[in-house]
């Protein structure tokens, strides 16, 4: 009797263990080989046959299909450079340079991958229709309420995230720094 | 007392058994997997060009709104499989999937080099039956092997601004994907 009930223990705490461990790391992107600078991440083994399993089982749960590492790379950013969550409530500025790239595309989803919703059907830029100062630098407002210059209305949601994608850049696997791949700084400005 | 402690440790290690199992386990099981949300869409060796993502409808997660996007959705039973994608103006690339979602090979544009991106898609052993002595390798076409039978070819062309979108779309109805016959 007193094995049986420590059998049944022994398995409770397995699969409560095992389970909560394999939804937590698919659910908060635990994938090997990121590449972090500033407040942005990126996953360049996820696009190659190199894919880590856990990286391999969150695509495969998501639906997602990773950009080829022939093609691209996409850096992800959920919160801004301090580390506080990105609120669609409030203001916020990408500003600085972007690393060599054919062109970039910006795009703001919620945290399913869905786009933002907005009245403006305006879900994110790319590099060549954004205005820039003299310098080639840019910045980037996003916010729930039009703001002059380039604005990526956030439509008031709670949470969300931006991603960066750069298109035929010598940006992947072998890049460590932000030396070899200055991103842009995002900050936090008032909320509404 | 030391005996639960004892049940407890080992439900501890059977805990991370159970947690690497999954994880490993876990895409062979998926169901609404790329490959599956795709398949009541997109024919077997045809190519179907996918709708604009807008935030209520979207087939897959993180698709960039940027692009105008096709796929073809292969099965190399029947043989390997003959690629022709025009480029656009702007940008074009095509990414290869296995059925399981991971990206074995991109290439664009400029790396293809020309105005045409053309490639023949076949399993390892498909391959190793080809004749040595075939055209086909002294031609300088490009020859890419699936790790998998079944898997998705995405096909993008960039629109750099919404206006242009059209064109991007225009670009990728001339592309084709079919069996060698």
């Amino acid at each position: 009797m007193r094995l049986l009930i420590g059998l049944l223990f022994s398995f409770a705490v397995a699969a409560i263990v095992g389970l909560g461990l394999t939804q937590f790391a698919l659910t908060r992107g635990t994938a090997f080989g990121a590449i972090t600078i500033g407040a942005w991440t990126a996953w360049p083994k996820t696009g190659t046959s190199d894919i880590d399993p856990y990286a391999r089982a969150a695509i495969a749960r998501s639906g997602e299909l990773p950009i080829g590492s022939g093609d691209g790379v996409a850096f992800f950013a959920s919160t801004d450079d301090t580390g506080r969550p990105l609120d669609g409530r409030c203001m916020v500025t990408i500003a600085g340079t972007t690393p060599a790239a054919r062109f970039w595309t910006l795009t703001l989803y919620d945290l399913d991958g869905r786009l933002v919703p907005n009245a403006a059907d305006r879900y994110g830029f790319t590099s060549q229709e954004i205005s820039r100062r003299a310098d080639g630098t840019f910045g980037i407002v996003l916010a729930p309420r039009a703001r002059p210059g380039n604005w990526l209305p956030t439509g008031g949601i709670d949470r969300y995230v931006v991603v960066l994608r750069l298109y035929d850049t010598p940006v992947g696997v072998a890049t460590r720094t932000a030396k070899d791949a200055p991103m842009p700084a995002v900050t936090a400005g008032a909320c509404a | 007392m030391i005996r639960w402690l004892l049940w407890l440790l080992g439900g501890l290690v059977l805990g991370g058994i159970v947690h690497l199992a999954t994880v490993l386990l876990l895409p062979r099981t998926a169901t609404q997997d790329a490959y599956a949300r795709l398949a009541a869409t997109a024919p077997v060796n045809g190519i179907v060009p996918l709708p604009a993502p807008t935030p209520d409808e979207a087939l897959l997660p993180f698709m960039d709104p940027a692009f105008a996007t096709a796929v073809c959705r292969y099965d190399l039973a029947s043989g390997p499989l003959q690629l022709r994608v025009p480029v656009s103006q702007a940008y074009t690339s095509v990414s290869f999937y296995a059925r399981s979602g991971v990206a074995y090979y991109a290439i664009n544009d400029r790396a293809a080099g020309r105005r045409i991106i053309e490639l023949d898609l076949m399993t390892t052993q498909q391959r190793a039956e080809l004749p040595d002595d075939e055209e086909i390798t002294a031609a300088d076409r490009l020859i890419v092997e699936s790790p998998t039978p079944t898997g998705l070819i995405l096909i993008r062309t960039f629109g750099p601004e919404p206006g242009l979108m059209p064109m991007a779309r225009r670009a990728l109805a001339s592309a084709q994907c079919r069996t060698q016959s």
